[in-house]
């Protein structure tokens, strides 16, 4: 197995990891302020 | 052509998180969590949640702005040394910017789901830690840590206040309580382990005051905690079992308290156990005290209670 070291590669490495980190955050407050308006309805 | 290679890499998002110091974040929510499951009232549970979600993430802010104005100090310091921004693994302006968003995104959350007092006292939290703290007093007193307690004392505040709505004499206790701790907490830790402070010009009290000054300090404050944790008690805000096990826990502390306040290093290569004893001692305190609150209030049947 090889591993490339391209910074180019790197570089999308990481945009890709914090892109999926967000967008899981961002999933999370969208469930998030459904369940609070349900609560505050409750 | 390109000329992307000339560019530094993105910050790791691990970066961004490790930016919120997750482990104090560990004590926050667990005191934050404490007060909010002591109070006399029930939450929502998804109110509880957001409500130490927003403590959670108003610290994380707060910490990122420590390190964003700490970084020169931070990369002067061995133990710090590694963090994303002496690294050079981020650039400040993401720091403060993340720091900000983080700290009046909580703010705004907090207010709106759960209410403005419990905001109020988040953002005053966040203002307290990362300019009163940081900015203006640790650089200037070797009382520094005495005022840093402050800070990690808001969370069962703003627990309890998030649950009631109301501020009233159990919840400032509570923060009187972690507030009286922090010192002989830290100044113990202090004692056994060399830290670079002194090198980047942070007035810290055992090499400004010396150690037997550090020592007599330490006791001062075991002393004052023993009634103090006893309190929730005295008024009526908890039941024996909380009271028992307050008078036990507290009644341990003072004792190895005096052990370290009444002793001197015997010499340079001195093993210093009773300082070691004394701060591990001290998280399982803090744990179980709050733990034995939140025992109490749950386990005790509901109108025993003044």
């Amino acid at each position: 197995m090889t591993e490339s070291f391209d910074p180019e590669d790197q570089r999308k490495r990481i945009q890709r990891s914090r892109n999926r980190v967000l967008a899981g955050l961002l999933i999370g407050f969208a469930v998030l302020v459904y369940f609070i308006s349900i609560a505050k309805m409750g | 052509m390109t000329t992307t290679t000339a560019q530094p890499l993105p910050t790791e998002w691990r970066d961004f998180f490790a930016l919120t110091k997750p482990r104090v974040m560990s004590l926050v929510i667990f005191t934050g969590l404490c007060g909010l499951l002591a109070a006399p009232v029930t939450i929502h549970p998804v109110l509880g949640f957001t409500a130490i979600l927003c403590i959670a993430i108003g610290a994380g802010g707060a910490a990122a702005l420590n390190q964003w104005w700490e970084a020169d100090l931070d990369a002067g310091m061995k133990r710090t040394a590694g963090r994303p921004l002496p690294a050079g693994r981020m650039d400040r302006t993401s720091a403060r910017d993340f720091g900000v968003a983080l700290s009046v995104g909580s703010v705004l959350l907090m207010g709106v789901a759960i209410g403005w007092l419990a905001a109020g006292i988040l953002a005053l939290s966040i203002v307290y830690y990362a300019v009163v703290y940081t900015i203006w007093l640790k650089p200037r007193t070797p009382q520094n840590i005495v005022i840093g307690g402050g800070a990690g004392a808001f969370p069962p505040l703003i627990g309890w206040v998030a649950a009631t709505g109301d501020v009233t004499a159990m919840p400032v206790i509570l923060f009187a309580i972690i507030f009286f701790w922090t010192p002989p907490h830290f100044w113990a830790l202090a004692l056994f382990v060399k830290s670079d402070y002194a090198k980047v010009g942070i007035p810290m009290l055992p090499v400004v005051a010396g150690e037997a000054a550090t020592r007599r300090q330490i006791l001062f404050y075991a002393v004052l905690l023993l009634p103090l944790s006893l309190l929730p008690w005295w008024i009526g805000g908890t039941g024996a079992i909380y009271g028992v096990v307050a008078a036990v826990l507290s009644g341990l502390f003072l004792l190895l308290s005096i052990r370290v306040g009444l002793r001197q290093r015997k010499a340079e290569d001195d093993t210093m156990k009773p300082e070691k004893q004394l701060f591990a001692y001290s998280v399982i305190y803090l744990f179980a005290l709050f733990a034995a609150l939140v025992a109490d209030h749950w386990l005790v049947v509901p109108g025993v209670h003044a």
